[in-house]
This record gives C-alpha cells, sequence and structure tokens, in this order.
C-alpha cells in the first residue's frame, strides 16, 4: 500500500509541475519555442484532452460490461477528423476569420450576433458539461481510495474523505486554471502555457496507459491472441450486446457531436487554432492517437475480469491489475495519467465555459448597466471580463462538485460521460446550419436549441439522480404524476428503447425539427443574412461585405478609448499602430476607415464576443454615422416609405371620394339654395298679394274724395281679409319651417282619431254652412287610437275638409269621411264632389304654394301650404297622406295612420 | 262705345280696387280673370288700354302680351305690366315682349292711373 499523503504529495508535484510548464510555455511562446507551442504536434496532443478520466478508466469499465461498444466513443470523433475536409475545416475557418471564442459566440455571431443565443448555448454548455467535471472529481477520489486503501470491490455511496478529496481536488484545478487560463483577456491570443501542459498531460496518459496495457499483455498475458483467447475464460463476449445495434449508432452520433461540440474541445480545435494546416496533421495524429489510447482497453479488460477477484470495480482495473501484481510503481504511474487525463479536462472545460460565461452573460448584462460604459479609467472592461472569469471558473468547478455531492458519486463513468456527451450535442444542429444552411434563422436555432435541451434536460439529465432522490426515481418508474404518456424514459409512448438511444432520438429529433420549421417559417433579419453569408461562404472571397460599417469618420480617439479599454493599452496601441503603418500614417493621424473599424470590432469579439464588440463599436460609431442597425433601420424607412406612399394613394383615393361626395353636396344645396329662391319667390308672391289689396284700398279710403257708405265698407272688409290672410300666411309659413326642421318638440301620445274628426267637423261647419255643403261620415268606429297629436291631427282633417269645400262649385256639394282598416293600420278618406285636381297637378298637391286650379268663383284665399303642413304632420305620426283615385270623380285624400294597440 | 281700359287680374281684391280707382279716374273699364279670357276680350272690345298681371290662370300674362303682339291688330295696343317688385327678370322679359310700361305691386293708386294716362294720351297723340 502507498501512504495517501504520499500520494497527495505526488498529485500536487505533478501539480506543481504543470504550473511550472505552463508558466515556461507561456514565457517561451513569445520567443523560438513558441514555433515549437504552435506545432502541429502540440496542436493535436491538445486536442486529445477529448481522452480523459472516463476513457482512461471508464473505458475498461465500460469493455467489461457491454464489449466492443465502448469504441465508438472513438469512432465518432474519428469520422470526423479523418472527414476534417468537409467539416471541421470550415468551422476552424469561421472560427479564424470571425474571430470566434466559444460555441455560444459561433451560434450567436452566425444567427446575426443574438445575444438571447449566446446566453442560451452558454447555458447548454455549462448544464451538459457539469456531470462531466463531476465524473472527473469521481474518478480522481475513487482512484486515490483504491491507490490508498486498496479497495478494489464496487463501494457506492461516498464517505466524508471522498467529498473532502473531490473539494480540493476542485479547488486545485480553480486555482490553476484562473493561473493559467485568465492571464490575459483575449481568447484568441490563445492559452499557449495551458496548451503546453495539456499536450504534456496527453503524452503522461497515453504513455501510462501503454505501459499498463503492455504490462498487462505481456507481462501477465502472452501476447494479444493468448489474451483474447481468455475472453470466454472472463467471459467477456465482445459481441454479447449483438454488435452493431441502435445503441452503436447513438453513441456514434453523440461522439462525433462531442468532438465539436464539447466546450474543451472546441476551444483547443477552434479557439486555439494557430493554423489551419494542423488540422491536416491532426486529421490523422488525433485517430492514431486514439488508437493507441484504445488498444489495450479490452485485453486490460478481459485480464482485469479474469485474474482479479470477482465484484472488483472494472472501472478501476487499470489500476487494480498493476496494484494486486505488485506492480506499486506502474499503479502509481498509471494514477498520475488518470489524474492528468481528469485534470487536463477540468482546465480546459473550465476556461471554454467561463469565457463564454463572462462574454455572454456578465459583459452584456455590464456593457447595458447604466454609467458603466463610462466607467473613469481604461482598464475598466479588462478588469470586468478578468473577474467575471475567475468567478465563472468558480462557480462551473462548483457546479461540477455540487453535482458530484447529490449523486453520490453514483453510476459508471462511461454514463455520466454519455449524459454530458448528449447534452452539448443538442447545439449540433444549430452549428451544422450555422456553417451550411444559408437559410437558418435565429429563431430557428434559438428554437431548436430550446426544445432539444428541454427534451435532454427531461429524458437524461433528471433521470441521472434516480439513485439519489426517490421523488425523481417515482417519476423515472411511472411518469409525473402517473402519466405514462411522459414517463422520461418513455416519452410520448415510445417504449422498449434502451434510455440512451430514446433521448438521443427525441431531443435530437424534436432539436432538428424545430430549428428547419422554425427557420422555414420565419425570416432573418439584415444582420443574420450578412452573417450567414460569411459562415455559410467562409471559404469564398466576400469583400465589402464585412465593412459593418458604412460611412464612418468616428474620432479616433474614441475608438482607441474603446479598444484601450477592452484590449489593454499596449495590445490597442499596438493594433492601432500596425493599422497606422498599413495607411502610412501615425497613430493620431490614423483614418478610421470601414476596414479598420471592422478589425477593430474583430479584434474586440475576440476578448468580448461578438455581438458585445458590435455593441460597444457601434456605441462609438454610431454617433454621427451609419452603423448596420442604422442601415437596417434605413431599410425599415424605405419600407415605411413605400407604405406611406400606398397610404397616400389611399388617401387620395379616399379624398377623390371626398370630393365627389363635396360635389354632391354642393349640387344638393344648389339645388336647396334655388328651392329657397324659389320659396322666397313665392313667399314674396302670396305676401303682395294681400299687401296690393290692403295698400290700394288705403290709399283710396285716405283719399278726401267722398266714398259711399257701401264701398267704404266693401273696402275695409277687404283690407281686414287680406291682413288676416296674410298673418294665416306668415302664420303658416312659420309653422312649416318649423316642422321641416324639426324643432318643434313633439311627443306622441295615443290619441282617438274619432275624437279629432269629431272637432274637425264641427269647426268646417260654419264654413260648410253657407255653400249648404254636406259632410258626411261613414263608418265611424266607436274608438280608434293612434299615437299623435290631438290638436295637430284635428289641423290635418280641417285643411282637408275645408280644401274640399273650397274648391267645390257643384250645386249639391258634399264631402264624405270614410274610416277602414287595413290590417294594422287605420284609413281614413276624404272624397268630395267639387272639380277634383288636374292630373298635372296630382303630383305637386303636397309641395308649398302648389295651389290648385282655381274654381270660376274663387274668391276663397289660401297661402298654399295647407297640404305641405298636414303632409309634414302625419310623417310625424309615421303615417302617410296621399291623393289616391276615389270614386271617379272629384278628390280623394286618403290618410293611414298605424293604430294604437297598447294600454290608453 | 269703347271701353278705354281692359284689366287683367285674377286676385278679385287687387282687381276691386283696380277697377274702381281706374273708374274713378274717369275711364270705362272691363276685366277679366285669366289669360285666355283676357285674349278673347281683347278681340271683342278692343279697349285702349290693357292693364295686364303677371301670374294668370290659364295663359300667364307673358303669354298674352306675345300673343298681342304677334297680332297685327294688336301689336300696337298700348299694355301696362303689374309685376311684383324685386323681380328684376320679369320685367326684362316683359319688355323683350313689348310691355308699353310697368307698375310693380304694391302699386301706389296714383301710380297706375298716371301710366295709363300716359298710355291713352300717347295713343291720342298717335291717333
Amino acid at each position: 500500500m502507498i501512504p495517501t499523503n504520499l500520494i497527495i504529495l505526488i498529485a500536487l508535484g505533478y501539480v506543481v509541475l504543470l504550473f511550472a510548464l505552463a508558466y515556461f510555455s507561456e514565457r517561451w511562446a513569445k520567443g523560438e519555442a513558441g514555433k515549437f507551442l504552435r506545432s502541429p504536434l502540440i496542436y493535436t496532443l491538445a486536442i486529445s484532452v477529448y481522452c480523459t478520466s472516463w476513457t482512461f478508466y471508464g473505458a475498461v469499465g465500460s469493455a467489461a460490461r457491454t464489449g466492443y461498444e465502448i469504441f465508438t466513443i472513438y469512432l465518432g470523433p474519428t469520422l470526423v477528423f479523418v472527414g476534417w475536409w468537409f467539416g471541421l475545416r470550415k468551422l476552424v475557418r469561421v472560427g479564424r476569420t470571425q474571430r470566434i471564442t466559444s460555441l455560444a459566440d459561433l451560434i450567436s455571431s452566425r444567427f446575426g450576433k443574438s445575444s438571447r443565443l449566446a446566453v442560451l448555448v452558454t447555458l447548454i454548455a455549462v448544464i451538459g458539461t457539469t456531470p462531466y467535471i463531476a465524473l472527473q472529481l469521481k474518478a480522481i477520489t475513487t482512484s486515490l481510495n483504491v491507490m490508498t486503501l486498496g479497495v478494489n470491490v464496487d463501494q457506492p455511496g461516498l464517505n466524508v474523505d471522498d467529498v473532502r478529496l473531490a473539494l480540493g481536488v476542485a479547488v486545485a484545478m480553480a486555482i490553476f486554471t484562473i493561473l493559467f487560463g485568465t492571464r490575459n483577456v483575449d481568447a484568441k491570443e490563445q492559452h499557449h502555457g495551458v496548451v503546453a501542459a495539456i499536450a504534456f498531460e496527453a503524452i503522461i496518459k497515453l504513455i501510462a496507459l501503454l505501459a499498463v496495457g503492455i504490462f498487462v499483455v505481456y507481462g501477465l498475458g502472452d501476447g494479444f491472441s493468448e489474451v483474447f483467447a481468455r475472453a470466454d475464460a472472463a467471459q467477456i463476449n465482445a459481441f454479447e450486446y449483438g454488435g452493431f445495434n441502435s445503441r452503436w449508432v447513438a453513441m456514434i452520433i453523440l461522439s462525433a457531436a462531442a468532438i465539436i461540440c464539447l466546450p474543451r474541445q472546441f476551444q483547443i480545435t477552434v479557439v486555439e487554432n494557430s493554423n489551419e494546416n494542423h488540422l491536416r496533421t491532426a486529421s490523422w495524429a488525433f485517430p492514431l492517437y486514439l488508437f493507441a489510447m484504445s488498444i489495450f482497453t479490452l485485453p486490460i479488460a478481459i485480464v482485469g475480469t479474469a485474474m482479479l477477484p470477482p465484484g472488483s470495480d472494472p472501472d478501476m482495473f487499470v489500476l487494480t491489475l498493476p496494484l494486486n501484481f505488485g506492480q506499486e510503481g506502474l499503479a502509481l504511474f498509471a494514477f498520475i495519467g488518470g489524474f492528468s487525463s481528469a485534470t487536463s479536462m477540468i482546465i480546459i472545460a473550465s476556461i471554454a465555459l467561463s469565457i463564454m460565461v463572462s462574454n455572454h452573460i456578465v459583459v452584456p448584462i455590464a456593457l447595458r448597466l447604466p454609467g458603466r460604459s463610462d466607467d473613469d479609467e481604461g482598464g475598466g472592461v479588462t478588469d470586468l471580463l478578468l473577474t467575471s472569469r475567475r468567478i465563472s471558473i468558480c462557480v462551473i468547478l462548483g457546479l461540477g462538485f455540487l453535482y458530484f455531492w447529490l449523486t453520490n458519486g453514483s453510476g459508471a463513468l462511461a454514463l455520466i460521460g454519455l449524459i454530458s456527451f448528449a447534452g452539448v450535442a443538442q447545439t449540433l444542429p444549430a452549428i451544422v446550419a450555422a456553417l451550411f444552411w444559408r437559410d437558418a434563422t435565429a429563431k430557428g436555432a434559438g428554437a431548436g436549441l430550446f426544445i432539444g435541451f428541454v427534451v435532454w434536460a427531461y429524458s437524461m439529465f433528471l433521470p441521472s439522480f434516480e439513485e439519489s432522490s426517490i421523488s425523481v426515481a417515482q417519476w423515472v418508474q411511472n411518469g409525473p404524476y402517473g402519466i405514462e404518456f411522459l414517463k422520461p424514459q418513455a416519452l410520448f409512448g415510445l417504449t422498449g428503447m434502451d434510455p440512451l438511444v430514446h433521448s438521443v432520438f427525441w431531443s435530437l429529433f424534436a432539436n432538428t425539427v424545430a430549428l428547419v420549421l422554425v427557420s422555414l417559417s420565419t425570416s432573418q433579419s439584415v444582420l443574420e443574412r450578412i452573417q450567414s453569408a460569411l459562415f455559410v461562404d467562409a471559404f469564398r472571397r466576400m469583400p465589402g461585405i464585412e465593412t459593418r460599417f458604412m460611412r464612418t469618420s468616428a474620432a479616433t480617439n474614441d475608438l482607441f478609448f474603446v479598444a484601450q479599454r477592452v484590449l489593454g493599452a499596449e495590445r490597442a496601441g499596438a493594433v492601432f499602430d500596425s493599422f497606422a503603418r498599413e495607411q502610412g500614417r501615425s497613430r493620431t493621424n490614423l483614418e478610421p476607415t470601414p476596414e479598420f473599424i471592422a478589425l477593430l470590432e474583430k479584434e474586440l469579439a475576440g476578448s468580448i464576443g461578438a455581438a458585445s464588440a458590435h455593441v460597444m463599436i457601434s456605441q462609438v460609431v454610431s454617433g454621427d454615422n451609419i452603423s448596420l442597425q442604422e442601415v437596417m433601420k434605413i431599410a425599415d424607412e424605405t419600407q415605411q416609405v413605400i407604405e406611406y406612399s400606398q397610404q397616400l394613394e389611399q388617401k387620395s383615393e379616399e379624398l377623390r371620394l371626398t370630393a365627389e361626395k363635396l360635389q354632391d353636396a354642393n349640387a344638393k344645396l344648389r339645388e336647396l339654395d334655388q328651392q329657397k329662391d324659389e320659396f322666397l319667390s313665392q313667399v314674396s308672391h302670396e305676401v303682395r298679394t294681400p299687401m296690393t289689396s290692403i295698400r290700394s284700398f288705403s290709399e283710396i279710403l285716405l283719399e278726401p274724395e267722398e266714398l259711399d257708405e257701401q264701398d267704404r265698407q266693401r273696402f275695409l272688409s277687404t283690407i281686414h281679409t287680406e291682413s288676416l290672410r296674410l298673418t294665416q300666411l306668415l302664420d303658416e309659413i312659420l309653422d312649416l319651417s318649423a316642422l321641416e326642421r324639426g324643432e318643434k318638440v313633439w311627443t306622441n301620445a295615443p290619441v282617438d282619431v274619432v275624437d279629432a274628426m269629431d272637432r274637425a267637423v264641427s269647426v268646417c261647419e260654419s264654413l260648410a254652412r253657407p255653400k249648404n255643403m254636406q259632410i258626411r261620415r261613414h263608418n265611424v268606429p266607436a274608438q280608434a287610437m293612434v299615437l299623435g297629436h290631438a290638436d295637430r291631427l284635428a289641423q290635418v282633417f280641417i285643411n282637408l275638409i275645408t280644401n274640399a269645400i273650397k274648391y267645390n262649385d257643384e250645386p249639391h256639394p258634399y264631402v264624405e269621411v270614410r274610416f277602414s282598416n287595413h290590417g294594422k293600420r287605420l284609413l281614413i278618406e276624404f272624397q268630395d264632389n267639387g272639380p277634383g285636381i288636374a292630373a298635372k297637378e296630382r303630383r305637386r298637391v303636397f309641395e308649398k304654394f302648389a295651389r290648385g286650379q282655381r274654381g270660376a268663383t274663387s274668391g276663397q284665399t289660401g297661402s298654399g301650404l295647407g297640404l305641405a303642413i298636414s303632409s309634414q304632420i302625419i310623417a310625424r305620426m309615421k303615417g302617410k297622406i296621399e291623393l289616391v283615385k276615389g270614386d271617379g270623380f272629384g278628390a280623394c285624400f286618403r290618410v293611414s295612420l298605424p293604430l294604437y294597440e297598447g294600454e290608453v | 262705345m269703347t271701353i278705354d281700359v281692359l284689366i287683367v287680374e285674377d286676385e278679385p281684391s287687387i282687381l276691386d280696387s283696380l277697377d274702381f280707382i281706374l273708374r274713378r279716374a274717369g275711364w270705362s273699364t272691363q276685366s277679366a280673370q285669366d289669360g285666355e279670357a283676357a285674349l278673347k276680350a281683347v278681340r271683342e272690345i278692343k279697349p285702349r288700354v290693357v292693364v295686364l298681371d303677371v301670374m294668370l290662370p290659364k295663359k300667364s300674362g307673358f303669354e298674352v302680351l306675345k300673343l298681342l303682339r304677334q297680332d297685327e291688330q294688336t301689336v300696337n295696343l298700348p299694355v301696362l305690366m303689374l309685376t311684383a317688385k324685386g323681380q328684376a327678370q320679369d320685367r326684362r322679359i316683359a319688355e323683350e315682349l313689348g310691355a308699353n310700361s310697368f307698375v310693380t305691386k304694391p302699386y301706389a293708386n296714383s301710380d297706375v292711373v298716371g301710366a295709363v294716362r300716359a298710355l291713352i294720351g300717347d295713343q291720342q297723340r298717335v291717333n
């Protein structure tokens, strides 16, 4: 047994070695040795951060449990790297040209520099990576336990030491990452020190695993063929699980996605890439490395199963085999190999995640805070970035530790790893769309990411807490609230599937479908289209399109001030100087051309992400210039102008209609005016006639000449009659005018028509008597109620009867008043035996001043307004007065009124 | 015996007043109460002057005047038109049609008598 303290000391010593390596690499990177550090070899070795403690320890465990299946974990990345020409090359090119700092930045930048997408991807990455970090912590604690206590039996649950140990590791990793991962803010300036340390670790873990493998195959066994021959005895059937099946497909997809989407892989492959051609080397060297890492996996599993006591944890065979066969030194080396594979993962993952968190969550919030952008000193943003990254690292490692603690470190290493793979794989559809599908929209990407992430979290992440939470276990068993349909591992009734395949299928399926459908049904903004072209056409030269600011005369000072705050004075100065040199001017005379501003934005994007950089530069440039956003605004305005002109067209159409209406109204007014003239002319005529008589007779009477009494009497009586006529005329004119304007207060009340008729007839009797006129009534009912006005109704009857009397010259004149009912209407007819009304006058009788042809004996005077007034009155009572064909001679007027049936 | 003045007026009270003042001025008068009766009376009684109202039943005063001027026998018959004050249109039409004199209603009795006297005087001079 090796003392615990010694092992911890050795682990610490190893970390110190890493510190030193990182420190000196950082210094050498600027000198001659930098070339080596930026070589394809180091790049390839760094990519092998893919091989974590899961691969180091867990692969053997997986092989012992499920045979060949574990090799799918190597197959996916191998396919991606061998086929680098198709996908990876474009990804790296875009990453370099667009100064992409992270996975979130890539997706955000492609989809119109959307900060929402950046936040979403960051959250997915953080949550997806958390189990993975926990996995590393678990591997370290377990391996340490094995080394110190020789525990080689499956031991679920944690003891306090494990928790403390895991916490200690997490803290140590946090310190290392903060020291070497947050030295400077330009993520694009790359972490040469860290990369060198990772490359070194890659070598350590490879050699350690190879050493164990050689010992197992050639020390314990007798070569490969002999070892494989033992497979049956060890009851390991490499094809036990049916060989190629749906689980294999799911795992190949997941691992292929992981080599691109895992934040640490993206960091190393895309962000830390210093030369696109390094991919060429990596495309064969990395698969070779994977092959070397996996070559002894199955033999160790076979030998371990065969030679170690039953119940030994296969995940720890790499340690327990040397330990059990007295090779403590080899075991220690293997431990260091496993330790380095775990630490390299933790370091790179937390750097990658901290960049995302600070660039996409902390900085955008800080930039929006009032007063923040007007910070006093130039180093404001730099400090903010570094601080936020340091805190992010602590939070991320804290989350990993928390997951480790909450899940009690349960579950096989491989399972935890797959949860992470599936989580980050949700970004794959968005990445593929970003690089290859021109019409993919931000909304589509957002919908896909969100739905995929939710399905993954529900069907995979949640069930991982099954063993530590009873309620989660019940949920997984029976579905939420017993709804089978929503069982996390059998969603929508899809049962009988491996939980992994089930979750991968549903999440990626929903993700892709949402991405495609939403993209097809939404449209891109201008910025999205431009970014889409930059990404999809990454290999085509697109001159001019990167000029994001149309016209610029932004003050160089302002730009420098912004740059200085983000990049620091030194780097900002360098950027400005180099561009000034290109222009052949001094820094102070630098012309801030669109190219320069685009370049500067890219430089800033390298530090704080594309979205934030764009916001910052826009703040400076858009002062009196046109930014892209303004261009978009102008485009919107153009659209508005088009809409406006359409509105104008509509307006002018409306105006035309209004003009027509006005013309109509005008014509009507003119007609009314003419009617008014005619009316006035009529009135003046009607007034003039009695006035003429009155004046003439007055003059006669005023003259001194003698008049006989009879004449005098006659003249006076004429004057009197004509004055009365004049008064009546004026009264009627006023009455009619009031009726026509509808001004008079008029309330209809139930009225007995028979009653009104009695009154009218008694008034007319005195007029009828001198002419021997008979007024006959027929079919008079006892009572006939209508809604009306009693006096007015009588007025109408008087008018009609008086007319009949006035114009009747027959020797035996009469007027008949006949009552009858027609449905719900009361009809009253006034039939006389007078001269009747000439055909040509019939139509005009109800018009004003339309007097009928007078009979020879006409001495009867009338204003010609009576029927017009009557007509108005009856209309007010919702009735009608008309001239009808009576019994053939004379005139016949018919009044019809609606009968009142209500209560009286 | 010749009738001096033919009064054509449909309003009984106005007719009464015209008849009275013209008779009192010393002329003999006859009256007609519509246009057709007026034409008939002119042919039959051949008055020296016609006092013609505009608004008449059957034929208007203008129609009567027009027909009188078309007839050779009456083309020079002096006609005094009774028009309404303010109806400039009426007066213009009457002038065109060949009315000899105008009096507007309501008239001063002396104006009517003066106008008739002038017309009769003119005629005597012509004769």
